[in-house]
């Protein structure tokens, strides 16, 4: 069956046509490819905005869009990359896609909330959308009192409408996630046999549940005093705007996690397929991935330094957000220990993997730096924060997402991807992000403020180089739109396992029947026994 | 869940206390108890809450699962609490420099 | 079950992606659950912000909060706790499959709902006569400090009218059960829905539970 043309296989992309088949579906597997397709339209306008903001920098005098303008930009670019693709980037595609199958089920607990979901999604983007045609926001991504509710003349309304719609998607998706891993597994599939990347989609889900309403509410104060004037965080009537930075932080330090996490997840997948080996410490692991989720909740105030926040508020959470630290080393440390003595082979999932634990580390140790109450005074606002989230939002997350978006090809549209031109954009892609980001950290150790368009003379040589860095990085992310989509009809028939990976969504067809099992399976082996499992499919280098 | 079927005699009965309780904290809140009115009438709302969460939500027939998502909610409403009033109640102890 | 996965028939009781009917019960009220963890955080928000400013002026806020009318609250209250009560009575007919019964009770809710919406909008009705009502025409007589008093009185409206919304959401979910209940859809097998609203329900109670002495209450006893 496996090695039969997939045009004439019964699966989930031929079981129905045209756009009703699809908006319709309540197919976890479809529900994921829109989302695929949304959160790729929301990447591209991110980038649009990074372009004009690198492009803006290559000159000290900033003279290619005014301050207001630049302003906008830079709000935009974070507006559309943090709540239109980081946060529903892996969970929503390939955590929809694929948590379902990993674990044994026909589909996901409550299949129409799911797609609602992804509606909630469109929605709150068409909002979005149409604040930034209208004229933008400027208020900076994290909406900041009493700028944002009284001073700010842009559509601030509109865009927090949008972030407050798209929550609920997130909410959703967190709930049906949580339900399905405890009530859909299949009979012997206990929660340690369960894929890592279960486990960190779980984490997620955790904090997608317990943190996003509380910025929902928070949306909603700012709404109601920026309509009727009534003063929550208004200083002119004894409001603190200090209370909106806490209440914002409580979930937004938390979405780093949920950005994070379920990268974590992919790559422990990876690592463990491309080296033949189960994961090192399997329940440490799957344990950190929760302890993650649990202290990245008490160290929100670590955003709150230089603001009004007692200095004894800020040395627990100064201490606190050490400890984050330990849990994401654990991991660090486990998949390099997995590797070694490992039957390693270098393809591309395998290549972005590396990217990822490069990158991550950097962006992770940095982390420390900004962590550490004296050092931060120094570098808030400047450079040196942008590089350091950037490495942990772009470096760890983009990667891997891309890393796992070539890894499950194969078993998504049942045709590989073009192996060389995958590992040259890989290659290309880690020396951009490198070349763009690097300097920046040294820019803002210099000084160098973040969201500013002009700026002294000395620092145009480090903007420069990022700016190249940009452009190179932009070129890497072109080519797999490109490759991704000629596979789609010319790439080569991938067969049900041409990773001779472990897991169940390995063991069905390429691409997978519509209802995932005929028969829901019994699992009686471990999670990552490769002594198991055969590999069908190409072969490839 | 809805194996158990509870008599109307406890619906009842805990209506009945439910209404007691709250006729019970709006007197009290007359009386001048000075700090102790907050934790008296906070005190109430939990045992009311309760109440409604153990046999009008069926609470105590259900999950383990359930409970424990019940009180992680809390103790995360705790943690919210908790580390935003830490920084209130020291504001200020140090001075701010340069003020 | 294997018998079921060859030949997925959807029923109300089991939908496609299950096995077992208990399973789709337990999933669906488990969601609900989380659902409502989702909520102790939205409303936790509003908690945090009223204690917040509580702390720090509460003397302000308890002239403020006195000038409530406690007994029109307590009696809302009471007429809350009727609807839960009614609504728990509803589930129970659901669940031993007495239709009639289950209908009584969910107009019975229904109504008692009505009737705590409707006090709710002659009190807010009072702010407004009273100049209550935050913004450029509030004013609060007796106090030094409008700013804090606004305060209160903006956090009294986002609480009570969050609360209300969720009231007015409930409303719609009993109007949906009770259209389907009179047609005679949910049995004693399949009444998941009945279940699952009247969570909902009992939780928007649980909240006014706090709404109220928080509100109207505790610093009563410094007049």
């Amino acid at each position: 069956m496996n090695t039969a043309a997939i045009e004439t296989q019964e699966n989930y992309l031929n079981a129905g046509y045209g756009l009703k088949s699809w908006l319709l579906t309540k197919d976890h597997k479809r529900i994921a490819i829109l989302y695929l397709i949304t959160i790729t339209i929301f990447f591209f306008i991110g980038g649009i905005f990074a372009s004009l903001i690198r492009i803006e920098l290559l000159t000290p005098q900033g003279n290619l869009v005014s301050s207001e303008t630049y302003n906008k930009l830079f709000t935009m670019h974070g507006i559309a990359m943090i709540f239109f693709f980081l946060i529903p980037s892996i969970p929503a595609t390939l955590g929809n896609f694929f948590l379902p199958m990993m674990i044994g089920a026909r589909d996901l607990a409550f299949p129409r909330i799911n797609l609602l979901s992804w509606y909630l999604l469109v929605i709150g983007g068409a909002f979005a959308i149409f604040a930034m045609l209208a004229g933008g926001v400027d208020t900076g991504w994290t909406f900041y009192t009493p700028y944002s509710t009284t001073y700010s003349n842009s559509w601030v309304i509109a865009t927090a409408l949008g972030i407050f719609v798209s929550g609920f998607s997130s909410i959703l998706t967190g709930l049906n996630f949580i339900v399905t891993v405890h009530r859909m597994r299949a009979p012997g599939m206990t929660w340690f046999r369960l894929p890592l990347f279960v486990w960190a989609n779980y984490a997620t889900a955790v904090i997608q549940v317990l943190g996003t309403p509380v910025v929902a509410v928070t949306l909603v104060l700012v709404f109601c005093e920026r309509v009727f004037h009534i003063g929550i965080f208004d200083p002119n009537l004894g409001g603190d705007p200090v209370l909106f930075q806490h209440m914002f932080w409580f979930y937004s330090h938390p979405a780093v996690y949920i950005m994070v996490l379920p990268a974590m997840g992919v790559i422990s997948e990876i690592i463990s397929v491309f080296s033949r080996k189960p994961i090192f410490g399997y329940h440490v692991v799957a344990f950190s991935s929760m302890a993650i989720a649990v202290i990245g909740f008490l160290v929100w105030g670590h955003h709150l330094f230089v603001s009004t926040q007692s200095v004894y508020a800020g040395l627990v959470f100064s201490f606190l957000s050490y400890f984050v630290a330990i849990p994401s080393a654990v991991k660090v440390f486990n998949w390099t220990a997995t590797l070694y003595k490992g039957s390693i082979s270098f393809a591309t999932p395998m290549l972005y993997a590396f990217g990822f634990i490069g990158l991550f580390t950097i962006g992770g140790l940095t982390g420390l730096f900004v962590a550490s109450l004296g050092f931060d005074v120094h570098v808030t606002d400047t450079y040196f924060v942008v590089a350091h989230f950037h490495y942990i939002m772009v470096g760890g997350t983009i990667m891997a997402f891309l890393g796992g978006l070539h890894y499950w090809w194969p078993k998504i549209t049942g045709r590989m991807y073009p192996e060389n031109w995958a590992k040259l954009s890989a290659a290309i892609i880690f020396v951009g992000f490198n070349l763009t980001f690097f300097p920046q950290f040294i820019l803002g150790y210099m000084g160098m403020p973040r969201r500013y368009h002009n700026y002294p003379d000395e620092f145009q040589v480090l903007h420069v180089l990022s700016t190249a860095g940009a452009s190179i990085l932009a070129i890497g992310y072109l080519f797999p739109m490109v490759y991704f989509m000629w596979s789609l009809r010319y790439g080569a028939v991938a067969g049900a396992n041409p990773w001779g990976a472990t897991g169940l969504e390995w063991t069905m067809q390429s691409p997978p029947p519509v209802h995932n099992f005929d028969e829901i399976p019994v699992v009686t082996h471990e999670v990552y026994d490769y002594s198991t499992v055969v590999k069908e499919g190409v072969e490839v280098g | 869940m809805s194996e158990h079927v509870d008599s109307v005699k406890t619906y009842t009965a805990v209506w009945l206390i439910l209404l007691i309780l709250t006729g019970v904290t709006t007197g009290v809140a007359y009386i001048d108890l000075g700090a102790f009115s907050v934790v008296i009438a906070l005190l109430i709302a939990a045992v009311k809450m309760l109440l409604v969460a153990l046999f009008f939500m069926h609470m105590r027939h259900s999950t383990k699962l359930t409970q424990l998502a019940a009180a992680g909610a809390f103790l995360w409403l705790f943690i919210m609490m908790a580390f935003t009033l830490a920084d209130v109640w020291t504001r200020g102890l140090v001075g701010t420099p340069g003020r | 079950m294997a018998e079921q996965a060859h030949a997925p028939v959807e029923s109300l009781a089991l939908r496609e992606q299950f096995n077992t009917p208990e399973q789709q019960k337990e999933s669906s009220a488990f969601g609900m659950w989380i659902f409502l963890v989702t909520e102790v955080m939205f409303f936790g928000g509003l908690f945090l912000a009223y204690t917040i400013y509580r702390n720090t002026y509460p003397v302000v806020f308890g002239m403020a909060s006195t000038s409530l009318n406690a007994v029109i609250g307590a009696l809302n209250t009471a007429v809350l706790l009727c609807s839960s009560f009614t609504m728990v009575l509803g589930v129970r007919a659901a669940q031993l499959g007495r239709r009639r019964a289950l209908v009584i009770f969910l107009i019975l809710t229904l109504l008692l709902g009505m009737v705590f919406l409707g006090v709710k909008a002659y009190e807010w009705n009072q702010k407004f006569v009273e100049h209550h009502i935050p913004g450029a025409h509030f004013h609060f007589e007796g106090a030094a400090e409008q700013g804090p008093a606004q305060l209160f009185f903006s956090l009294y409206f986002v609480m009570t009218g969050l609360h209300a919304l969720h009231m007015v959401v409930g409303a719609g979910i009993l109007s949906w059960l009770l259209y389907h209940a009179v047609r005679g859809r949910f049995t004693a097998e399949y009444m998941t829905p009945v279940d699952i609203a009247g969570l909902y329900w009992h939780f928007v109670d649980i909240i006014w539970i706090f709404l109220f002495p928080l509100l109207y209450l505790i610093d009563r006893h410094m007049r």
